[in-house]
């Protein structure tokens, strides 16, 4: 089957969905690959570049939706698109089917199969391709480039021959996929990056990114379901703007990028907080398009406030990346088509079995399958938070204390034991066993101590050699070797026999080994 | 000669042995210890043949040629044998030592010692009686060891019913049989106890499955050293008993390394089978995913520090000269490569290593489990090859696996971790290996040599 991308028609979108590096894996799933020419221009993807990865290039639009049994879109379908449309088209694109209902219903006359690349369940297996991560990623890492494009100073603090400069200080509010990526980014620029949510268990991601964790005193659980957040209450509302109001003074970029899925953003950043920032800070709120976590955010725009603060509500942080975006994105829906096309075969087939192709699917062959049921494996475990008690200095030096009393006390017991059953020895064996006796468990303590310093990477040689000179049980039948009894003698010649293989194969195998081992 | 030298001698030769073994603490003292270990032997056979002069043994032409067809097929044995064949060789030459000691045991109660006082025979006696029991256990144990490292034997663990109580049944058979031997029963007394003690050397190895291989051969090791002492004993010959002490301490040492690195207990190693469980296993979350080789290339290509751990695995494919092609070309590439060893990977302590180092891969860069554990999470790349339990997390994260507890190389914090592996089957000790469901685990198919050969055409 043929596998359409069209240029995408929404005012400012730079981005594409296949690129040529994607349609060569489509190709090896056995589809046929086909862009409408200039698809990819925005994105840096040249018709002549798709051609030599052997994708055919459509003229016109009327061409590409008419060859293409399935379209592979960024945005959505788009009313001047849907009369292109065909009977049992497959579709694979961003949806929002929550807030579009409208567009499900006009596409459920065309009897349609759609899989919205919003609606990818979040669970382990198919982070390859969750698409919403990989564009948060890219927004996140944006925004911090657009804030640091219009904030005034470094972000590093340096100490020049013309003067300190302080670091910048950074709050990311919400540290899902965008959030980590904008503390990662700006805290390899060099700023003080602080971080919050009301996810107490993402408190380890933030630290491992190296920012700060701005922890809440408060009892409760922000965590929803799917790993998203769920709407909080009024105390710690109250809590939450306590400690951002005596944040906002100090900080010079606020990057906020709280969301619940479905609802509104929630109002995080008021406009007294805006007010309380110094001159030439900026916000920027990724939430824009959700209408914003700031009060004073307007989409797709960047305002100053009277006391000089910049606020920056840009909604096609990813599309400025077209780039990036295009093959991060080309790369999920690829995953997605490789999931859907089980035999290799080009052919796809909805296996409403299976989670995640159910939770991507919202149409199937025209039925609305929206929404789907809930998925059953959480999406992050439960981390529950035990307070381990922090050991007093003396604590620690008791319980080794004790430990060393312990083993002294298990020393000595044993002593006494190895005490009384070598005098109980004493007692009946004669005097020449005694001194032999001695030499061996002379020999016992000797060997414990030296084998305890050999090298681990040379336990095979120590066993080589022990080997060998363990046939110096030789001397025994040597020695039974001068008798007139011919048993003994054969017997004896035996052992000979085999303990010479032993000794001289012993030490060459050791010598042999031993030469191998080399300094770089 | 005299006895004084005689005893001169066995003196110098214990102190050379104590050196060789001490020696063994770096490779760089190692090769000069091994010299140590031949003139100690080499003094103490020629203290012994000339100071009792044993050349006037009636059997003399039969004796040099023992001893110089002994030498040929030590020499042939010794050159020919792989790096990947030791355990076989190390488990072979134990049941020799183990022989050996049967034979001169019987040999002794088989000789008349009139010049005995009864407590001296008796004693005699007891220590004729250890050393047969002890030289028969390894004999057997060995001879199935050697069967099971060279797959004559299946590897798996054979559970006969009631093994604990056959065992013991034999045990006490044997003790009974010497208990009678004691009572100047006769000679058969001994050999029929040592025919039980065969028995019960064959069964006990044979219980023990291939993945506890390591804790058997250096057990062994440790029993061909008690048998040595406990002959020196019945001879009156301290040379006899001070090698043996330290063999068997030595073995008894590494042996105790052995179940430590698997969170064991060496009874339960030595008489087979997992401990019991107390619960079901943690549900793994995700799916194994494979990946090309082209991609695994690409990886390598782009890490700057990449830690290859290698397993039993990497033994049965021989592939450790394109591992060390592999090294040496990374090396050559400016990246930081090393090798994190867990002390029980292989068949036998300190497998690995040897493998590595006739390959010629240098020695400092390959560590041990807990010289490289803290790096783990600086890591880019770790390239697993052919192993399985030494590098499972269910070990720390489910408190049910038979495994928890057990230290192993925390591969799972590296950023990518890629296992080379024959199948998607389990490992050794058929455990579910989580690791190989994290995200950042690949997993490559196919023979470990094969696909190392596939990546060594990838990387330029």
């Amino acid at each position: 089957m043929k596998i359409g991308s069209p240029k995408e028609i929404f005012k400012g979108e730079n981005r594409v969905a296949m690129t040529p590096d994607s349609a060569k894996h489509l190709q090896k799933l056995g589809y046929e690959c086909i862009v409408e020419s200039g698809a990819g221009n925005n994105a840096n993807f040249s018709d002549k570049d798709y051609k030599d990865a052997g994708v055919k290039i459509a003229k016109t639009k009327e061409q590409l939706w008419k060859e293409s049994d399935i379209i592979l879109k960024v945005r959505a379908p788009e009313k001047s698109e849907f009369s292109r449309i065909k009977l049992g088209q497959h579709i694979i694109s961003f949806i929002w089917p929550g807030q579009n209902k409208e567009l499900l219903n006009s596409l459920k006359k065309k009897k349609v199969t759609v899989q919205a690349m919003d609606m990818i369940p979040r669970i382990s297996r198919a982070q390859k391709m969750d698409a919403l991560s990989s564009m948060a990623n890219i927004a996140g890492y944006r925004a911090v480039i657009e804030a640091g494009n219009q904030f005034g100073r470094f972000f590093t603090g340096q100490i020049t021959a013309a003067g300190k400069v302080p670091p910048a200080k950074v709050l990311v509010i919400g540290a899902g996929v965008a959030g980590l990526a904008a503390i990662g980014t700006a805290q390899s620029m060099g700023a003080i990056v602080r971080a919050f949510d009301v996810r107490p268990e993402v408190a380890e991601q933030i630290e491992s990114m190296g920012a700060e964790f701005l922890m809440l005193d408060f009892d409760s659980d922000g965590t929803g379901e799917g790993g998203y957040a769920k709407p909080a209450s009024k105390e710690f509302i109250k809590k939450e703007m306590e400690l951002f109001r005596a944040q906002a003074p100090e900080i010079d970029i606020v990057i906020t990028t709280a969301l619940i899925p479905g609802m509104p953003a929630p109002k995080l950043w008021p406009a007294e907080m805006v007010k309380l920032m110094k001159p030439g800070s900026v916000i920027v709120d990724l939430a824009a398009e959700q209408g914003g976590n700031c009060d004073l955010t307007e989409p797709d725009k960047m305002i100053e406030t009277k006391n000089k603060v910049k606020i920056i509500g840009y909604t096609d942080l990813p599309s400025r990346m077209a780039t990036q975006s295009s093959s991060l994105y080309s790369t999920n829906t690829r995953h997605m088509i490789d999931d859907l096309t089980p035999d290799k075969n080009g052919v796809p087939f909805t296996n409403m079995e299976d989670d995640v192709i159910r939770g991507a699917t919202v149409l199937n062959n025209g039925d609305i399958t929206f929404p789907p049921p809930k998925p059953k494996i959480a999406a992050i475990a439960k981390h529950v938070n035990e307070k381990v008690k922090e050991k007093t200095p003396e604590e620690i030096n008791k319980e080794k204390i004790d430990a060393e009393k312990k083993s002294g006390r298990l020393q000595a017991l044993l002593l006494i034991i190895g005490a009384c059953l070598t005098w109980c020895v004493g007692i009946y064996a004669p005097p020449e066993f005694m001194q032999h006796f001695i030499v061996f468990i002379l020999s016992c303590f000797v060997g414990y101590q030296v084998i305890w310093n050999v090298s681990h990477s040379l336990h095979t040689p120590l066993m080589a050699v022990t080997n060998a000179i363990s046939s110096i049980i030789i001397l025994g039948a040597l020695l039974q070797m001068k008798t007139s009894n011919d048993i003994v003698s054969v017997l004896a010649l035996i052992s000979i026999f085999i303990a010479t293989i032993n000794i001289v194969g012993g030490f060459m195998v050791t010598k042999r080994m031993l030469a191998m081992f080399q300094r770089s | 000669m005299t006895i004084g030298i005689l005893t001169a001698s066995y003196i110098t030769s214990s102190v050379l042995f104590i050196l060789a073994l001490g020696g063994l603490s770096n490779q760089e003292k190692a090769k000069r210890a091994v010299w140590y270990g031949i003139f100690g032997m080499a003094i103490a056979v020629a203290a012994t043949i000339f100071g009792n002069q044993v050349f006037l043994t009636q059997w003399l032409d039969w004796l040099i040629g023992a001893i110089v067809i002994g030498s040929a097929i030590g020499v042939i044995v010794a050159k020919k044998v792989q790096m990947t064949g030791m355990p076989q060789l190390v488990a072979a030459l134990h049941s020799f030592v183990g022989l050996a000691a049967v034979f001169i045991g019987i040999n002794s109660a088989l000789l008349p010692h009139s010049d005995f006082s009864n407590t001296q025979l008796t004693i005699h006696n007891v220590e004729v009686f250890l050393g047969v029991f002890i030289g028969a256990i390894t004999f057997t144990g060995s001879i199935i060891a050697f069967g099971k490292l060279s797959e004559l034997i299946t590897g798996k663990a054979l559970i006969l019913p009631g093994r604990h109580a056959l065992n013991i049944i034999m045990l006490l058979a044997c003790l009974t049989f010497g208990y009678m031997f004691l009572d100047h029963a006769g000679t058969w007394t001994l050999i029929a106890m040592t025919i039980i003690a065969f028995i019960i050397g064959a069964h006990l190895v044979l219980a023990i499955g291939g993945a506890d291989m390591p804790v058997v051969v250096s057990m062994l090791n440790s029993y061909s050293g008690w048998a040595a002492a406990a002959t020196g004993f019945m001879l009156g010959n301290d040379l006899l008993i001070v090698t043996g002490a330290l063999v068997g301490s030595s073995g008894a040492i590494l042996s105790y390394i052995m179940c430590k690195a698997m969170n064991r207990n060496f009874l339960s190693v030595i008489l087979g089978g997992w401990g019991d469980t107390t619960g079901p296993a943690m549900d793994i979350d995700g799916e194994m995913i494979s990946i090309d080789i082209e991609s695994v290339a690409s990886a390598l290509n782009d890490a700057n520090r990449i830690v290859i751990v290698p397993g039993y695995g990497m033994a049965v494919a021989q592939a450790q000269s394109a591992v060390s092609e592999l090294t040496s070309r990374l090396r050559a590439k400016k990246k930081e490569v090393r090798f994190g060893i867990h002390p029980v990977a292989g068949r036998l302590p300190g497998h690995m290593n040897v493998l590595l180092a006739e390959a010629k891969v240098p020695y400092d860069i390959v560590l041990e489990m807990d010289e490289i554990n803290s790096d783990f999470p600086d890591i880019d790349v770790v390239m697993i090859l052919g192993a399985n339990d030494i590098v499972n997390p269910a070990s720390q994260e489910d408190p049910n696996s038979p495994i928890a507890g057990m230290p192993v190389l925390e591969v799972w914090k590296a950023k990518q971790v890629f296992i080379s592996k024959r199948g998607q089957g389990r490992g050794y000790s058929g455990i579910e290996n989580p690791l190989f469901f994290k995200e950042n685990s690949r997993m490559v198919y196919g023979d470990a040599k094969k696909s190392l050969d596939n990546i060594l055409s990838n990387i330029n």
